[in-house]
């Protein structure tokens, strides 16, 4: 995974709560078996009319959300159902870091993997990112803070070895497999009981 | 060592390959690893990329479920696969199996079944066990005193390649029901009941356990039913303390323990439930007798009233107004009497015997509403044949329904089972998100009763008034 420090992008908003993974990228684009090319299916059915054509008013469609790579979202994003297509379909669409006041478990794990931020802000933090579509905004993973325009920088949680993954672009199964004879030595362990 | 633990840390502690630190999680080691052909494939590739092998194939054990199709001239007839990515997801599961030696219930194998309801019913579910799956519904398996919970694709390769996860450790959230289920109220209610409480995200970062003389009173189906929905109140994973409940459903069974073994694992497993005085980060308290047949009325399980409420009014929650929208619904109407269109028993929520039984036992001697359509979909070809011998296929095919293979089937509808657009189902399954059951379809959320009494009258209704 390539390493990550600092994003800067004007903002994409979708203000709902309980964003699910079923919206995100539903399960009739689960039959891939690839991770390619989901981005073009992204929040398929809210982006297109049941006709195929885009649906000008959805926010991911409107010409000022082209290049923005910080989704805001309401809160809970991410919920639902475990299916990591959700946060390849994102990172395929040129989405690097979700925020919002809360982020599903599963769903924080999965874009963890994918190079996919996920930034949990203060409720007022949150409140103004959403009255506030298309802002100019920063996200430096080094320092955990997310600067507003205005230049206020506010903190936001990020588990430190996440944390140091994204810096370093460490490989988690890199570091798994490193474990090796602490595993082994588990397994051991277990065949004596 | 005196301090007192929870049913999690026990079954955490057991697991540490190595514990956490402020700087990194723990490695956890997995116990048993279940894939299906939906979120494995891109994990076998990687494995493949990197020249690796699975650490542990003997604790790994695959199945399909998810993108099957539930006709039976599908399965055995020699009829082809509708889906064709689907079909090639079936193909890519039978190959990476056969190369990679992992053990596989294939199409055709009579103990096939949703992953998460044959996990129990043969057997590798048991308590103590660290138990992971590329599905959300992995917390089923925590009604038998199992940490399970579901993982991403990436994470499946993890398991592949060291049987181990980097986690770090969630909290406690002790749920404790009281009291006496009224007639008519079962486990799906409860979840329900529990979810509306908390609020989809109220579970988010913890491990539920589930407690009180009302859980210890559900029978092993209604404690996978509410394990089962932990995860739509954001939950990790649920878990309840193993018994002689579980233990009586265990026993025989063909994967479980035998002789010294089976009593050794009685020993061990009777160690595992919280300790007295054990302490939760959070705790709950929920009275079961006060509870009525619950209903969802909007687009996630949180959304959810008793059948004899009126639809919720806030006039300044634009997200509710947005999700009525969807549904079609006007806020303050009742929800009872909304008219049906389809009907759905199955899913590794109700897709067990006991569930089958309940719907019939509604069904029985009736017929479906003219213009309904009912799936009665079992959880496993296990659970097909305990009810056909019971003779339970018969009342659901004289009463209108279509009984099918085993399978996800119509809860997310990708094997081609799915609801039209716009037509409302009463599904016993678990997610009522927009688009889940069909691109447009509107779905309620109800126990295999209020399922079957609605598929009869063809409009949202109380199973008691069968009574």
């Amino acid at each position: 995974m390539e390493a990550q420090g600092l994003l800067r992008s004007r903002t994409v908003v979708l203000p709902v709560r309980d964003i699910d993974t079923d919206q995100i990228i539903p399960a009739r684009f689960l039959t891939t078996t690839t991770r390619e090319g989901l981005g073009a299916h992204l929040f398929e059915d809210w982006r297109y009319g049941p006709d195929g054509a885009a649906r000008p008013e959805f926010a991911l469609n409107r010409p000022e959300a082209g290049g923005c790579t910080i989704l805001v979202a309401g809160h809970n994003f991410g919920c639902g159902s475990s299916r990591e297509h959700a946060a390849w379909a994102l990172r395929d669409f040129g989405v690097r870091a979700v925020v919002s006041t809360q982020i599903a478990d599963i769903f924080r794990n999965n874009a963890l993997k994918n190079g996919l931020l996920p930034v949990i802000v203060e409720p007022d933090v949150h409140a103004w990112l959403l009255e506030h579509p298309g802002a100019q905004v920063s996200i430096d993973v080094q320092s955990t803070t997310l600067t507003l325009p205005n230049g206020t920088a506010v903190r936001f949680a990020l588990e430190p070895f996440a944390r140091y993954c994204l810096l370093n672009g460490t490989d988690e199964l890199g570091f798994l497999l490193a474990r090796e004879s602490e595993i082994a030595a588990y397994e051991a362990r277990l065949g004596s009981v | 060592m005196s301090a007192s633990l929870t049913l999690f840390e026990k079954v955490w502690r057991a697991h540490e390959v190595v514990p956490e630190t402020a700087d990194t999680p723990a490695v956890l080691y997995v116990d048993l690893h279940l894939i299906h052909e939906v979120t494995s494939p891109q994990a076998f590739t990687v494995l493949r990329e990197r020249g690796l092998r699975l650490r542990r194939p003997e604790r790994t054990f695959a199945t399909l479920d998810h993108s099957t199709p539930t006709r039976t001239e599908q399965i055995f007839g020699g009829a082809p696969i509708t889906v064709d990515a689907a079909a090639r997801q079936v193909r890519e599961l039978e190959r990476n199996c056969a190369d990679m030696g992992v053990e596989l219930l294939g199409l055709r194998d009579a103990r096939r079944g949703i992953v998460h309801i044959i996990g129990p019913e043969l057997g590798v579910t048991q308590p103590g066990k660290t138990i992971v799956c590329g599905d959300s519904h992995t917390s089923t398996h925590g009604a038998l005193g199992a940490l399970a919970f579901g993982i991403g694709t990436t994470e499946v390769g993890h398991v592949f390649a060291t049987q181990c996860l980097l986690q770090r450790k969630p909290r406690t959230l002790a749920v404790t029901v009281h009291g006496t289920l009224p007639p008519g109220v079962g486990a799906k209610d409860l979840i329900l009941a529990i979810i509306g409480k908390i609020g989809v995200a109220g579970g988010t970062g913890h491990v539920i356990e589930y407690r009180g003389e009302t859980i210890r009173a559900l029978d092993m189906d209604g404690r996978m039913t509410v394990c089962n929905m932990s995860i739509e109140a954001g939950a990790r994973a649920g878990m309840i303390a193993p018994d002689e409940t579980t233990f009586r459903y265990l026993a025989g069974r063909p994967r479980a323990p035998e002789g010294a073994a089976w009593e050794a694992a009685l020993e061990r497993w009777r160690q595992l439930p919280s300790d007295p005085g054990a302490r939760f980060d959070r705790e709950i308290d929920i009275d079961a007798a006060a509870l009525e047949p619950m209903v969802t009325y909007g687009t996630n399980p949180g959304m959810v009233i008793p059948i004899g409420a009126t639809i919720p009014e806030r006039s300044d929650d634009p997200v509710l107004a947005k999700s009525l929208a969807y549904m079609g619904f006007t806020p303050g109407e009742p929800i009872r009497e909304q008219s049906v269109n389809v009907v759905f028993i199955g899913s590794c929520t109700n897709g067990r015997l006991s569930d089958l039984r309940a719907a019939a036992s509604v069904l029985r001697g009736r017929k479906i509403a003219s213009g309904v359509q009912m799936l009665v979909v079992p959880g496993s070809q296990q659970v097909k044949r305990d009810a056909e011998a019971e003779g339970l296929d018969r009342i659901f095919i004289d009463a209108g329904a279509e009984w099918r293979e085993s399978g996800c089937s119509m809860c997310l509808g990708m094997n081609g089972d799915l609801v039209p657009k716009g037509h409302y189902a009463v599904s016993t399954s678990n997610r009522n998100f927009e688009g889940r059951q069909g691109i447009g379809a509107r779905t309620l959320l109800a126990s295999p009763l209020t399922a079957a009494a609605s598929a009869v009258r063809g409009r949202v209704t109380d199973p008691r008034e069968f009574f």
